[in-house]
């Protein structure tokens, strides 16, 4: 091993050169590569994409039509037909077959979890954005908006989140956007305080009052630099947030305010269902209870590890 | 303080305003005509002229909006359209049993929670912590009624051990004076009422305080692991204090602080649990007056409901402010 | 009692400090480091943020996380070894016989109970004193240490203070039960420069008052030159060079001395010379087990310096672990 001597230059000495020098990864790049190595990541990835694959292929994974209550002559009110070679699972309490309603339950989930979580993001987000926006630039209009964004988030807040979407599915009806719209609007607030809450504190950094030095437009800055560096919590959130909405879709269908179609299978209405067969078949209720369990916390360990991915300080 | 308090009251009547225009929006929202809505199916057109008259549905928005507030103002959250008894009785009568309720639940949570969140993150990576981690984000993820009938069907049906409804035995003939079944018990020197009573709060509390005790164990472990790290920390080991002394002067003092914030937090979530608990569980208090409000479609208690949720939610949240105000030095003098 | 001049106060030897678990690849953050103090005596232990230094006193305090560190050596203090020690036993000398300053006022008191509390608490458990007689001995020291009001202030919190304040109470606290050896971890560097003065005066009066050794661990040359006998300059976990004050700071050996003492201004330094840096950053490093861990930021640097580990050897007037040291008197070749 030969090194030149002596170097002509600090910058130039081959010893001198660490990994601090390497080309800058972006933000996301970096937390892709924290994410891969996390077990706790991948473990939550392969909850999250069974559950995803389950709920997509549900027509192709079992032969029967969900709610179909074809076989309603072999249930008797102190007996339910266990597992057999035509019914893995068995049967249901209405003669339906389990595993059919579980899997067809798995895409309702999904689908409900998702839109309900898309509407709050975006109106979340939305309402996020303008506090938050409005806040940062100031002057007396953005301050007003401000004032009157978060004054709207708090009345939201003054009711527990599952109490505002009972009510608010309570006003809308028995009908399946109901569910959707109330589990949706009781996650704006969450989202719009957290999202206003990170672009203020991004507002205050170093790198913005850098760029109002350099005489940049404050509203260029905000919606350039300020918006995007401040998304990664939501995201984050939104990804835990589907945890709550697929809990709280089987909660709605426990309190009667879930999707009206008894046709249609759904794991917190199994769950209702199978509360008066409880010693002749406890199955009817554990395995949809898991169900909601089990992905629920691929979301949640999903979630936990992108947080971490995304900010190591808060790493434990 | 005083002042702080009267500020933080103040602050609760914007709030509380706003929240009045969107129940009183929210009525009027109803599918079909409000009088029509409020009565549900079996609406005669008496009926309907009878609300249209009480509610004042004919008069112009805003009178009504302003008879809506005087009547509030007056203790009036409206009647219900099935019993016809005022919300604001029946939600005092019932409101006891699901305090008696939510308190044990939180008793339990911190209780167990605090000491269990603190042993994990002294022994960080070690069997036990990950086991409680575990068991704890599997109590965050379960939904309180599942858990609620497992329990029923483990503690109940199979072992046979403890009631799964009601608040008390009916067969025992109890004198309720606060409605407090426990509480009473004790009071009037009726032992074994209170006994019973205990014993039917085990499975409700038990399946309410999970979701608060999963998150109590969550934050103290956090919490503790972070204050573990601090400086000060270190300065009192410097002093060659006794452990206990800087475990519970040093580490647990300020590993505290975000655990009573949170339970600001946990209020919402034992209130709404509470409608899930009561209804499984067969439990006497405003959760199950919810559940049953909502398959009769009774619009003018859910009404009452959310308004009078949100008055307790925000109370609770003040004092648990204050209490922080109290144990935070940083806070009281700012 | 053994005669208390016949052996060091404190010796260590050889210690090393290692993290990581057991299995995995293990990282040295001390190595063999050896230092004697005398009762009395004033030593630093001079480097850059992680040098190892902070390492080294924790080691000594016995304040290092019992799991994933492995640390040999001995820490004698006494004769008797403090890494034998149990728990209980190190409690007990902890802020009675040894007592330690930390580098940061801010995080390092309690931020939810009283300044008079976290006095008392040492005087209560070291001492054989009632709570009032801790009380009036607490007004006392904090007066000592020049907190004006000192009655009040035991009352306050750790917030209400300044930076400044805070630190005379944390020397207050370590010398409460005048111990007889103190470690001061970069007491004056999260301070403002008009107070660092000051508070270092204090700490060097109350120093002397209690006849108490000092360890004083910095990476500011100036706060040495005006306090320590001895000097033992660390670079990468190791000792590099170790002698008396004044011969090191008129003939730096190594080139990192060499290069520390050039980065500073000097009143005898020609008007309008310039500061020589240290080019690099001590994160460019080379494990000690194979190199000497300097050369990448070395203008001395030789071939042997890249090829094999060098030895802390005693030349002369000092010791000294480097292959081609700096001649006498040669500053400016220091560091290019």
């Amino acid at each position: 091993m030969t090194i030149p001597l002596p170097p002509s230059g600090a910058g130039t000495d081959p010893l001198l050169t660490t990994a601090d020098d390497a080309p800058g990864v972006s933000l996301w790049r970096a937390a892709w590569r924290r994410l891969r190595r996390n077990p706790t990541a991948i473990v939550g990835a392969v909850i999250v994409a069974a559950f995803i694959l389950v709920a997509l292929l549900a027509p192709l994974l079992t032969p029967y039509e969900p709610g179909s209550a074809r076989w309603s002559g072999q249930v008797t009110p102190t007996s339910v037909p266990g597992p057999s070679p035509e019914h893995l699972l068995g049967l249901d309490r209405f003669g339906s077959d389990l595993f059919t309603q579980l899997v067809y339950g798995a895409r309702q989930s999904l689908v409900y979890g998702v839109v309900a979580t898309a509407i709050g993001l975006t109106a979340g987000t939305a309402l996020g954005t303008l506090a938050g926006g409005a806040a940062s630039v100031g002057g007396r209009i953005g301050g007003w908006v401000d004032n009157a964004v978060m004054r709207l988030v708090d009345i939201m807040l003054s009711v527990p989140s599952l109490l505002l979407a009972v009510s608010i599915a309570a006003v809308l009806g028995q009908n399946p956007y109901a569910v959707m719209i109330a589990i949706g609007v009781a996650q704006v607030p969450i989202f719009a305080r957290l999202l206003r809450g990170s672009m203020l504190s991004q507002g205050r950094s170093d790198y913005v009052l850098a760029a109002e030095a350099l005489g940049l437009r404050k509203r260029r800055i905000v919606m350039g630099h300020v918006l995007p560096n401040s998304l990664g919590p939501t995201v984050v959130q939104a990804t835990l947030n589907l945890a709550v909405a697929i809990i709280e879709v089987a909660a709605l269908s426990f309190l009667g305010l879930g999707q009206p179609d008894p046709a249609v299978a759904e794991w917190g209405r199994m769950l209702v269902a199978a509360q008066d067969r409880f010693e002749a078949a406890p199955q009817l209720a554990l395995l949809p209870g898991g169900a909601i369990a089990i992905t629920a916390l691929g979301f949640t360990l999903f979630g936990e590890a992108l947080r971490e991915a995304l900010d190591p300080r808060s790493r434990r | 303080m005083l002042r702080f308090a009267l500020r933080r009251l103040a602050l609760m009547v914007p709030v509380l305003v706003g929240l009045s225009i969107l129940l009183f929006a929210w009525v009027r929202a109803l599918p079909g005509d409000p009088a029509r809505a409020l009565l549900g199916q079996r609406a005669t057109p008496e009926g309907i002229a009878r609300v249209n008259e009480v509610y004042g549905f004919n008069e112009p928005i805003v009178q009504q909006y302003l008879k809506y507030v005087q009547a509030l103002l007056g203790g009036d959250f409206g009647r219900s359209i099935k019993t016809g008894q005022p919300v604001l009785d029946s939600f005092v009568e019932k409101f006891p049993g699901t305090v008696e309720l939510g308190v044990t639940a939180l008793l339990l949570a911190v209780v167990i929670g605090v000491p269990m969140g603190y042993y994990a993150a002294r022994h960080q990576g070690r069997f036990l912590d990950t086991f409680i981690v575990s068991g704890s984000l599997l109590g965050v993820v379960t939904p309180v009624f599942f858990l609620a009938i497992l329990l029923k069907l483990v503690f109940a049906n199979w072992l046979d051990l403890l009631p799964t409804s009601l608040r008390q035995d009916p067969r025992i003939d109890a004198t309720h004076i606060t409605n407090f079944y426990v509480l009473d018990g004790l009071l009037t020197r009726e032992y074994d009422a209170a006994w019973d009573a205990l014993v039917h709060l085990v499975l409700p509390s038990v399946a309410l305080a999970t979701i608060p005790l999963a998150i109590i164990v969550r934050i103290t472990r956090a919490a503790v692991a972070e204050v573990l790290n601090e400086d000060y920390v270190r300065t009192a080991e410097s002093k060659g204090l006794a452990g206990h002394v800087v475990s519970r002067r040093h580490v647990l003092r300020n590993a505290l602080l975000p655990v009573v914030t949170t339970i600001g937090l946990q209020a919402g979530l034992l209130l709404s649990g509470a409608v899930l608990t009561e209804t499984v569980f067969a439990w006497n208090g405003i959760g199950k007056f919810l559940f049953e409000a909502i398959g009769q479609r009774d619009y003018p208690v859910l009404q009452g409901y959310i308004l009078f949720i949100a008055i307790i939610y925000a109370l609770i949240n003040l004092v648990v402010d204050m209490a922080y105000g109290v144990i935070d030095p940083r806070v009281r003098v700012s | 009692m053994t005669g208390a001049h016949d052996q060091p106060l404190l010796s260590v030897r050889d210690l090393s400090v290692r993290f990581g678990l057991k299995g995995q690849r293990q990282v040295a953050a001390v190595d063999e480091v050896s230092l004697d103090i005398w009762p009395g005596q004033h030593v630093a232990l001079v480097g850059e943020s992680g040098s190892g230094k902070s390492v080294t006193s924790l080691a000594v305090m016995g304040l290092l996380p019992d799991r994933g560190v492995e640390v040999g050596g001995e820490v004698l203090y006494r004769g008797e070894d403090l890494l034998t020690k149990s728990p209980k036993e190190m409690a007990g000398l902890r802020g009675s016989e040894i007592a330690m300053v930390f580098q940061d006022p801010m995080t390092s008191l309690n931020p939810v109970i009283t300044v008079g509390v976290q006095l008392t608490e040492v005087l209560l458990r070291h001492l054989q004193v009632s709570k009032a007689e801790a009380r009036e001995r607490a007004v006392e020291l904090l007066g000592r240490v020049g907190i004006p009001d000192p009655a009040r202030r035991l009352r306050e919190y750790p917030h209400q203070l300044s930076g400044g304040m805070r630190q005379r109470v944390l020397i207050a606290i370590a010398l409460a039960c005048e111990p007889k050896l103190l470690i001061a971890d970069e007491p004056t560097t999260a301070l403002d420069v008009t107070i660092q003065a000051q508070v270092l005066e204090v700490l060097k009066d109350l120093v002397a008052d209690t006849d108490a050794a000092l360890l004083m661990i910095t990476h500011d040359l100036g706060v040495v030159a005006g306090l320590c006998d001895d000097v033992n300059v660390m670079y990468s976990g190791r000792i590099v060079e170790s002698t008396n004050r004044n011969r090191l700071f008129a003939n730096p050996r190594h080139p990192y001395t060499g290069g520390l003492l050039a980065s500073i201004p000097r009143l005898d330094s020609p008007r309008g010379a310039p500061l020589t840096p240290i080019p690099g950053s001590p994160t460019q490093t080379l494990p000690w087990t194979s190199a000497c861990a300097f050369a990448p930021r070395c203008g001395n640097r030789v071939e042997a310096c890249t090829e094999r580990a060098p030895a802390l050897e005693a030349t002369g007037d000092r010791d000294l672990r480097c292959f081609n040291p700096l001649a006498d008197a040669d500053l400016t070749g220091a560091a290019r």
